[in-house]
C-alpha cells in the first residue's frame, strides 16, 4: 500500500500536529487540503448517504415510522462523526457500533419485547388484520346471490377472473386486487379477451385447477363485501363470509348462530360460551410465557428434564474434553519425544474441520442400521446409538469430546509452556515429588490461566445448537409426543423446536423469546459469576 | 529435538532408542507416549478418513470402509446446487471476516489509543455484551428481518446480505477484546514519533498500526471465517430458498432426508467443504494457537 503523504511534508513544511492544533486554522482544515484520505473518505460518505436517503424514502412509503427513526438517527450521526473534528474516537468506532446496536443489542431487546406477548401462529399480526383474516375465512356461497358469468386470465403468472356482474359491466381482479371495470371483449355472455391479460386455454385450466378453485377475488376494498369465487372457471359467485364485524362494538357476529364474539384479553375473539375464533391479534401477556414454562404441564416437565441436561451436557463436555486434553498435553509436554508434531497436527484434525461436517458425519456413523459403528465394531449388532434416550445423550457427549478435546490440547499445552520455570525449580529444590508437584504447583497456574476459556467453553456448549440438531434432530421424541421435544434436546434447541421457524411446528415465537431470555439469564450470570471468580484467583496468585 | 545424531535418520525411533537405552527404560520413559499418541491420532483421524474413502466409494455406501474408488460422487455434485452453496457460504464468510477485521480493528485501535468520555463504559459494555451469545436470539433476527425486508427488500429474509449485516452486528461483541489487548502491547511512542512527523490520525492507523498488529489480524479474520462458515441456525432461519443456502443448510437438508441415497454426494460435498477450512487453519496453526493462548492469558 502506497503511504499516503501529507502535502506539506513534501513542501519542506515544519513537522506539524494537525490533531491537536486548535481548530479553525484554514490552512489545515479538511476541506481545503484535498488529501486523497478526504477524497475516499467524501466518496464513502456519499454512498452511505445515498444508500441511508433511499432506506429512508423506502421506509417513509411502507409507512414503517420505527425503521425511519432509527434511520435517520443513525445517518444523522455518521454526517455528524465524520465530518466534526471533535469526535476522534467516534469515526473509529462507529461503523461496528452501528451494526452491534441494530443486530445485536436491539435483537436482545427485541427478544424482550416479544417474550412478553403472544407472538405466533394466530397472533401474527393487528387487530385490524385479525379481522380482516377473520372476514375472508369460512366463506360460504351467498344464498340466491347473481352468477357472474367468468373467464380466468393471467397476467405475468398472476391469475384473475375477468368477470360480467348482473348491469352488464365487465370487471377483472386478482387476489390482491379487488374487481375494477376493465375493457373487454365480450361474446355471447362470454369474455374473450381483455386488454393486457391473457386468457387462458383449455389445458392450461387443467394444469392450474387447484389454483383456479382456491382463488378468491375480492369484490371491493371492504372484506364485509365478499369475494367471486369459482368451480368450474366459466361460472363464479359472490363468496361472503358468515362473520360480520360491528366496528363500533368491535365484536363479530355469526350470522349463523348469533353467537357475538368479544374479544378478550389474549388477543382472540370470544363467545360467552368460551370458544374462540381461530385468528386473534397480538397483544402483551405479561409474564404468562413465563408461567407457561416452569408450570403448564405440557412444557414444565420436558423443560426442567431439558434444563438439567443441558446443565449435565455443558459441565460434562467441559469436564471431558479438558481432561482428555491435559492428559494429552501432559503426554507430549516432552522435549526428548521425536514426532510431537506430526502427532499434534493429525491430532487437531478434528478440530479444524467445520463443526456441522463434523456432526453430520457422526449422525451418518452412528445410524443404526447402516453405520459405521454397528457394522464394523459391533458386527452389525442394531445398538440404537441415536434412538436410545441414554445412548443417545452418551453417543451425543462421545462426539462432543472428539470435537473438543484437540482445542483443549492446545490450550493446555500453551498453558504448560509458559508455565514459569523458576517455579517449577524451586518445587525441584524443596523435594516436592512428582505427584506433589502436579497437584500443588502446576494444576492451581494451569488453571488460573484456562479458567476463562473453560467458562467460555461451558458458554459455548450450553448453546451448542449445530451439533445437537444435526446429530440427534433432539431425539428420541418424549413419550409425550404433544410437545416436539426430545431427550438430547438442549434450551436452544428447544427454543428452535418452539420457535416453529422451520415450519415444523405451530409457531410461538412469544414462547420461545422467553426460553432465550431464560438461556440469556443462566449464561451471563454464570459467566459473570465465574469472571469474578477468575479475577479473584488471578489477585490471589 | 533429541540427543541420537550418530545413527542415520531413517532408523526407526524404536531402534534408536534401544541401542541407547534398555526397551524397558526407553518405554517407561517414552515409548508410552507414541502409544498414547497413536492411539489418539486414530480416535481423532478414523472418522475423516473414513469419509475421504466413503466419497471415494463408488456406490458411496455407509458401511463399506473401502470399496471401488472412482470420483463419481464428486462429479455428481455438480448436478445439483452443492457449487452453489459453496459460493454462497465463501461470500458470505469472506465478507463476514474482512467486515469483523475492519470494524474490530477500528474499535480496538480507538479503544486502546484515545481516552475519551464513555471509554470505560463502552469496554465494559463490551465485556457484558460478549457473555450474550447472538444466536440466542434468531426470533427475534427473524422478526427484525421480516419488517426490513418490507421496507428494503435487500435486507429481508432469503438475504444473504442481511445475514452477512446480521454475522457483523456480533462483530465488535466477539473481537474487539481479543485486539485490544493486542494493540496495547504496540508502543505508543511509534504513533507519538509518527505524529510529530506530521501524520494524521488515518495516516497512523492505516500505514503504521495495521501493520504491525497484522498477526492478530489475521487470527480474528481466520476465526471469523471459520465460525461464520459453519453457522447454522441464523443461517437456517434467515436463508430459506434453496439456491441462497449455504453449505452447512444445504448438507444438513441432504443427511437429515434419505440417508443412504445421498451418502456418497453428502461424503464428497463435506470433504470439499473441509478443504479451504482446514488448510486455512494448518497453514495459520501458530497464530491461532497462540491467539487462543494470549485470550486466555489476558482473560
Amino acid at each position: 500500500m502506497p503511504t499516503v503523504k501529507s502535502p506539506h511534508a513534501d513542501q519542506g513544511a515544519p513537522p506539524r500536529t494537525p490533531d491537536l492544533e486548535p481548530v479553525g486554522r484554514a490552512d489545515h482544515s479538511h476541506a481545503r487540503t484535498m488529501r486523497p484520505g478526504f477524497l475516499a473518505k467524501l466518496v464513502l460518505m456519499a454512498v452511505v448517504d445515498a444508500i441511508g436517503v433511499y432506506c429512508l424514502l423506502a421506509a417513509w412509503n411502507a409507512d414503517a415510522w420505527g425503521i425511519f427513526a432509527a434511520m435517520l438517527v443513525l445517518l444523522v450521526a455518521a454526517n455528524w462523526v465524520y465530518f466534526t473534528r471533535r469526535a476522534l474516537a467516534l469515526k473509529y468506532i462507529l461503523p461496528g457500533l452501528a451494526f452491534l446496536l441494530v443486530f445485536q443489542i436491539f435483537v436482545v431487546v427485541y427478544t424482550g419485547f416479544v417474550a412478553f406477548t403472544n407472538y405466533g401462529d394466530g397472533h401474527n399480526g393487528t387487530k385490524q388484520q385479525a379481522v380482516d383474516a377473520l372476514l375472508v375465512q369460512d366463506e360460504k356461497r351467498v344464498e340466491g346471490s347473481p352468477s357472474y358469468p367468468l373467464t380466468v386470465v393471467s397476467q405475468d403468472g398472476t391469475l384473475g377472473f375477468a368477470v360480467i356482474d348482473p348491469d352488464g359491466k365487465t370487471l377483472v381482479g386478482t387476489a390482491e386486487d379487488p374487481l375494477t371495470p376493465d375493457d373487454a371483449t365480450v361474446e355471447s355472455d362470454r369474455i374473450t379477451a381483455v386488454d393486457g391479460w391473457t386468457v387462458l386455454s383449455r389445458q392450461d385450466i387443467l394444469a392450474q385447477q387447484k389454483a383456479i378453485t382456491a382463488l378468491r377475488v375480492p369484490i371491493s376494498d371492504e372484506a364485509a363485501d365478499g369475494s367471486i369465487r369459482t368451480q368450474d372457471a366459466r361460472v363464479g359467485y359472490v363468496f361472503k363470509s358468515t362473520l360480520t364485524y360491528d366496528a363500533a362494538a368491535g365484536t363479530m357476529t355469526d350470522t349463523e348462530s348469533g353467537a357475538v364474539y368479544a374479544p378478550n384479553d389474549h388477543g382472540e375473539f370470544e363467545a360467552p360460551d368460551g370458544t374462540t375464533l381461530p385468528i386473534g391479534w397480538r397483544v402483551t401477556v405479561g409474564f404468562e410465557n413465563f408461567t407457561t414454562a416452569f408450570s403448564d404441564s405440557r412444557y414444565a416437565k420436558p423443560f426442567f428434564s431439558i434444563l438439567v441436561w443441558t446443565f449435565a451436557f455443558a459441565i460434562l463436555s467441559v469436564l471431558t474434553t479438558f481432561l482428555l486434553g491435559l492428559f494429552l498435553a501432559m503426554v507430549f509436554n516432552d522435549t526428548r519425544m521425536r514426532g510431537r508434531k506430526v502427532y499434534r497436527m493429525l491430532m487437531i484434525l478434528p478440530y479444524a474441520i467445520p463443526g456441522f461436517v463434523a456432526a453430520l458425519l457422526w449422525s451418518g456413523m452412528f445410524n443404526r442400521r447402516f453405520g459405521l459403528i454397528n457394522n464394523l465394531f459391533f458386527g452389525g449388532a442394531e445398538i440404537p446409538w441415536l434412538t436410545d434416550p441414554w445412548l443417545a445423550k452418551f453417543s451425543v457427549l462421545f462426539v462432543n469430546l472428539w470435537l473438543g478435546f484437540p482445542y483443549m490440547f492446545l490450550i493446555c499445552t500453551g498453558a504448560l509452556q509458559s508455565l514459569p520455570s523458576d517455579v517449577l525449580e524451586a518445587a525441584k529444590i524443596d523435594g516436592a515429588s512428582k505427584l506433589r508437584t502436579w497437584r500443588s504447583v502446576i494444576m492451581p497456574l494451569l488453571l488460573v490461566s484456562t479458567a476463562p476459556l473453560l467458562i467460555s467453553s461451558f458458554a459455548f456448549n450450553f448453546n451448542n445448537f449445530t451439533l445437537i440438531y444435526m446429530l440427534t434432530g433432539g431425539g428420541p421424541q418424549f413419550e409425550d409426543a404433544s410437545v416436539p421435544l426430545g431427550h438430547t434436546d438442549i434450551l436452544i434447541s428447544m427454543v428452535y423446536s418452539i420457535s416453529g421457524i422451520d415450519g415444523s411446528a405451530p409457531k410461538n415465537y412469544g414462547l420461545a423469546s422467553a426460553l432465550s431470555i431464560v438461556i440469556f439469564v443462566i449464561v451471563g450470570g454464570i459467566s459473570a459469576l465465574a469472571f469474578r471468580q477468575t479475577r479473584k484467583l488471578e489477585e490471589i496468585n | 529435538m533429541s540427543t541420537s545424531t550418530a545413527v542415520p535418520a531413517k532408523a526407526s525411533t524404536a531402534q534408536v532408542r534401544r541401542n541407547k537405552m534398555a526397551f524397558g527404560k526407553w518405554f517407561s520413559e517414552l515409548g508410552w507416549r507414541h502409544v498414547v499418541g497413536v492411539v489418539a491420532v486414530v480416535f481423532a483421524a478414523f472418522p475423516l478418513v473414513y469419509l475421504l474413502s466413503a466419497s471415494l466409494h463408488e456406490k458411496g455406501s455407509l458401511t463399506d470402509l473401502f470399496g471401488p474408488v472412482s470420483t463419481a460422487n464428486y462429479s455428481a455434485l455438480s448436478e445439483t446446487m452443492f457449487w452453489t452453496w459453496m459460493g454462497n457460504s465463501v461470500i458470505i464468510a469472506v465478507a463476514t471476516s474482512v467486515g469483523t477485521v475492519l470494524m474490530g480493528a477500528a474499535a480496538a485501535y480507538a479503544f486502546s489509543r484515545y481516552r475519551f468520555s464513555g471509554r470505560r463504559l463502552g469496554l465494559t459494555s463490551l465485556l457484558i455484551i460478549q457473555m450474550f451469545p447472538q444466536m440466542l436470539a434468531f426470533v427475534a433476527i427473524f422478526l427484525l428481518l421480516i419488517s426490513l425486508g418490507d421496507v428494503v427488500p435487500a435486507l429481508g429474509l432469503n438475504s444473504k446480505l442481511a445475514l452477512i449485516c446480521v454475522y457483523l452486528g456480533g462483530a465488535l461483541g466477539v473481537n474487539t477484546f481479543l485486539m485490544y489487548g493486542f494493540f496495547n502491547t504496540i508502543p505508543r511512542e511509534l504513533d507519538e514519533a509518527a505524529k510529530i512527523d506530521g501524520a494524521t490520525h488515518a495516516q497512523i492507523y492505516w500505514t503504521i498500526i495495521l501493520r504491525l498488529v497484522a498477526p492478530i489480524l489475521a487470527v480474528v479474520g481466520l476465526l471469523s471465517f471459520i465460525s461464520t462458515f459453519g453457522e447454522f441456525i441464523i443461517a437456517r432461519s434467515v436463508l430459506q430458498s434453496e439456491g441462497n443456502w449455504t453449505l452447512a443448510v444445504g448438507l444438513y437438508g441432504w443427511v437429515s432426508s434419505l440417508l443412504e441415497a445421498n451418502w456418497g454426494l453428502f461424503a464428497a460435498g463435506a470433504v470439499i467443504a473441509t478443504l479451504p477450512v482446514l488448510a486455512l487453519f494448518l497453514y495459520l496453526q501458530k497464530y491461532i494457537v497462540g491467539g487462543l493462548t494470549a485470550g486466555s492469558v489476558k482473560g
